[in-house]
């Protein structure tokens, strides 16, 4: 009773309309600067992501053609193509996420389902977590170590373990985050009906989480198709036709790198060509990604 | 119960419910007790008067029903609130009842300041104070959620009855004495039973209080003293 | 029929149907808890409870929120061992068994005392793989002898008419009141003997909720019901008999006519009236 002061029931003076339209006026220039500032710099980068695009898209396409995924890598002049980089890329990324998935998913879901709030989980998943932002070209330099040089020399088989080990932190992330967006109560609702834990994580929590699960596995990939530090050390590039993984192998980035910096006309173009193509990889896979989460949601 | 309830304004109904029902045995007293003065002093008036405030109490009655209806249907109310709420339903229920016989006793005390005065009314005056004190206090009881005094009431009737057998007995011997007091004693009876009734309905009350106050029923026997019925004849087995 | 004959029968018996409704008779008890304590690390959440829940018969849990009632209804089943830390001491016995026995076969326990929580919790497979999932747990059955089974289990669960043309759909596809009688239908597919009821229609509308409430009343001829609900309405409705937690105390154990109109206990007085504090 003795509160109210000002107008009817609110305590303290009464409300100064010219105050307030004050203070709103300030709010709206405040709110305008901050807008146009926010403008700019989404501009700037946009210009800059348009303008390697574009690059990307003429100089590709002038350098694309049927005979790229004819023919093989050849001496300059020689009208070669990047049939061997693209089936090279294509085995050392499948192999290498066909190798890192299920390792990265029994990892993923013994921190989720096992490990929760343990110390030894949450130091596996600190140096999952680390592995993840490492620099791949020391996974590169990691498998030169203990693959290449203890076998003699460089091989298919070493860009894969490389590829595997880029995998495998990713899978580990997006399935843990997947598994524990799970409520606890849909996993005691599988105990309680008498399920053994294995049961409730294959048949009930993988299943909730599969599409999240696969999601990442597809960025995995995506992200594995782009390397090209870690391939330098281990599959080298190859410039004959070659699917032998003991052998050296070639790889779309490997190529883009020693094509693009080479003084010759026709393979500068090459590069383009192979750079687009990796840059189409990723993009049908991000899209890919994307409908594939939007499709379970 | 020493807490309030959460929802203040639920407190605030209860309150209200037992002041409607204490206002309303406030009136039902007032009604006896004039009725009674009437009866003493042959004042046809003021019998009048007590008739036509029946209508009050009937009216008392419907408003309590109808807030006991409310709040049953809205507050949806547990335990000793439920109790409360059912005891104040079946109180008003019993307060219109010694509202009638009131009345009754009005009409019939207009009746006798026609006719020829017969013995004392000292047992009628005695028979009213103590119903009317155990009214009070039941009403008293109700407002304070006093177990312990709403069983004092209850036996606080035994004294009533006795004065009803008292009274019975004296009109039976005026009857007997001379045929044309039959009229005036057979009024004075019924306002005798009426009265002894409004004792009977001020127990019920006691009792109603008691369940809503404590959740049990006063198991024993009432000690009961009327025995008006067997006053000529006791039947075998009786 | 003369009338007279029964109006005598009525004189003399009482009401006898009313008085049995009320809910004085208890059945013989079916769980027996003794000196029963829960601990969540060093934190004692219950207290030396003793209880017995009656056979075949609804048995109502409320308290405020914390007080042990879930915890005791997550005793019951064992659910507490998936959790490191939590950890219970004392009897619980059911058919002669202590359940919170180290050695106990949890997966046998947890396919006789069934438990439908706050939330529906639907499998991520058709309605009928729901179903199917736990009967595959514990049984082998042909598949006619599955379908039998899953007709019966959504039938008693009054959710069959509703679902049976898209046994093939997904049960996320469901309303809430539907997944939720779909995940009784799934427990009692196991055929428990208890079921556990952890506030099952707290996320459900009035109308499901009386749905649910209609089912559990049904289910009680044949298993043993324990019901935990903020709602005291609900306990009122559904319960037989009602016990009153309060911090990690059970304070009040009576036939669900007698705790509503007369509590013997003061706090209990107080929580159902709705003068906490």
């Amino acid at each position: 009773m003795s509160i109210t002061i000002g107008a009817g029931i609110h305590p303290g003076p009464r409300k100064d309309l010219k105050v307030a339209a004050a203070l709103g006026r300030r709010r709206r220039r405040m709110d305008a600067i901050v807008r146009i500032l926010g403008l700019v710099a989404m501009l700037v980068g946009l210009a800059f992501l348009a303008s390697i695009l574009l690059t990307l898209a003429y100089r590709g396409s002038e350098a694309m053609g049927l005979s790229i995924f004819t023919r093989v890598t050849a001496p300059p002049g020689s009208e070669g193509g990047l049939l061997n980089p693209i089936v090279g890329s294509l085995i050392q990324a499948a192999l290498g996420t066909a190798i890192g998935t299920p390792v990265g998913m029994l990892v993923g879901t013994y921190l989720a389902e096992y490990a929760r709030g343990s110390k030894f989980g949450n130091l596996v998943r600190f140096v999952s977590d680390i592995l993840l932002s490492a620099p791949s070209i020391l996974i590169g330099l990691f498998v030169y170590t203990i693959l290449v040089m203890p076998f003699g020399g460089f091989s298919g088989w070493a860009g894969v373990a490389a590829l595997a080990i880029i995998v495998i932190p990713v899978v580990v992330r997006t399935t843990e985050d997947m598994l524990s967006l799970i409520p606890n109560t849909l996993r005691e609702a599988v105990i309680g009906l008498g399920a053994p834990k294995w049961k409730m994580i294959v048949f009930v929590c993988w299943k909730s989480a599969m599409s999240g699960i696969i999601t990442g596995i597809l960025l995995a990939v995506a992200r594995v198709a782009g390397e090209t530090a870690p391939l330098l050390f281990t599959s080298l590039g190859n410039n004959a036709w070659s699917v032998d993984l003991t052998k050296p192998m070639a790889s779309l980035p490997v190529t883009i790198y020693a094509y693009a910096g080479s003084p010759f006309e026709d393979w500068i173009g090459l590069a383009w060509a192979g750079a687009l193509l990796i840059t189409l990889g990723v993009l049908g896979l991000n899209i890919l990604a994307r409908s594939v989460l939007r499709g379970r949601k | 119960m020493p807490n309030e309830h959460i929802v203040r304004s639920y407190d605030e109904e209860l309150r209200r419910l037992r002041d409607m029902v204490a206002r309303m045995g406030g009136l039902a007293e007032r009604q006896v007790a004039e009725a009674t003065r009437a009866l003493v002093r042959r004042d046809t008036d003021l019998a009048t008067a007590v008739i036509g405030r029946d209508t009050q109490i009937d009216a008392l009655e419907r408003e309590v029903e109808a807030y006991c209806v409310r709040l049953l249907a809205l507050r949806q109310p547990m335990a000793a609130d439920l109790r409360v709420i059912i005891a104040a339903m079946k109180a008003s229920n019993d307060l219109e009842r010694i509202g009638d016989y009131a009345s009754n006793a009005a009409k019939r005390a207009v009746v006798l300041a026609s006719l020829p005065a017969i013995g004392s009314l000292a047992g009628f005056e005695r028979m009213a104070q103590l119903v009317q004190e155990n009214l009070k206090a039941a009403m008293d009881a109700f407002v304070n959620n006093d177990a312990e005094a709403a069983r004092r009431v209850w036996e606080a009737d035994e004294p009533v009855d006795a004065i009803y057998n008292g009274i019975f007995r004296e009109l039976l011997t005026f009857m007997m004495e001379d045929p044309r007091n039959i009229t005036a004693a057979t009024h004075m009876l019924f306002i005798a039973k009426n009265l002894e009734r409004i004792g009977d309905h001020t127990t019920n009350i006691a009792e109603r209080i008691y369940y809503a106050v404590l959740g049990d029923n006063i198991t024993e026997e009432r000690p009961k003293a009327d025995q008006s019925a067997y006053a000529v004849v006791r039947p075998a087995g009786g | 029929m003369s009338t007279t004959a029964e109006t005598t029968e009525t004189a003399t018996k009482g009401f006898g149907g009313v008085q049995a409704r009320s809910g004085a008779a208890i059945n013989a008890s079916r769980i027996s808890i003794r000196n029963l304590e829960f601990f969540y690390g060093d934190n004692r959440a219950l207290k030396g409870i003793d209880f017995e829940i009656p056979d075949r018969q609804v048995t109502g849990m409320i308290g405020p929120s914390g007080c042990g009632k879930s915890t005791l209804l997550r005793v019951l089943n064992r659910m507490y061992s998936l959790y490191p830390g939590q950890r219970a001491t004392g009897e619980v016995l059911l058919d002669g068994e202590n359940v919170i026995a180290p050695d106990a076969d949890l997966n046998a326990l947890r396919a006789k005392v069934g438990m439908v929580f706050q939330k529906p919790t639907p499998f991520p497979m058709t309605i009928y793989e729901n179903i199917a999932f736990g009967i595959r747990l514990h049984e082998k059955l042909s598949k006619s002898q599955m379908d039998e089974r899953i007709e019966w289990a959504l039938t008693r669960a009054a959710i069959w008419d509703e679902v049976k043309d898209r046994l093939d759909a997904s049960a996320l596809g469901l309303s809430g009141g539907q997944q939720q009688r779909l995940c009784i239908a799934r427990t009692i597919a196991v055929r428990p003997e208890v079921i556990l009821f952890d506030e099952p229609t707290s996320a459900l509308d009035p109308i499901s909720t009386l749905k649910i409430e209609e089912l559990i009343d049904e289910l009680k001829r044949d298993f043993t019901l324990v019901i935990v609900t903020h709602n005291m309405q609900q306990a009122a409705r559904c319960a037989d008999q009602v016990a009153f937690f309060y911090l990690g105390e059970l304070i009040e154990v009576a036939p669900a006519v007698q705790m509503f109109t007369a509590p013997k206990h003061a706090k209990t007085q107080e929580y159902i009236t709705g003068r906490f504090g």
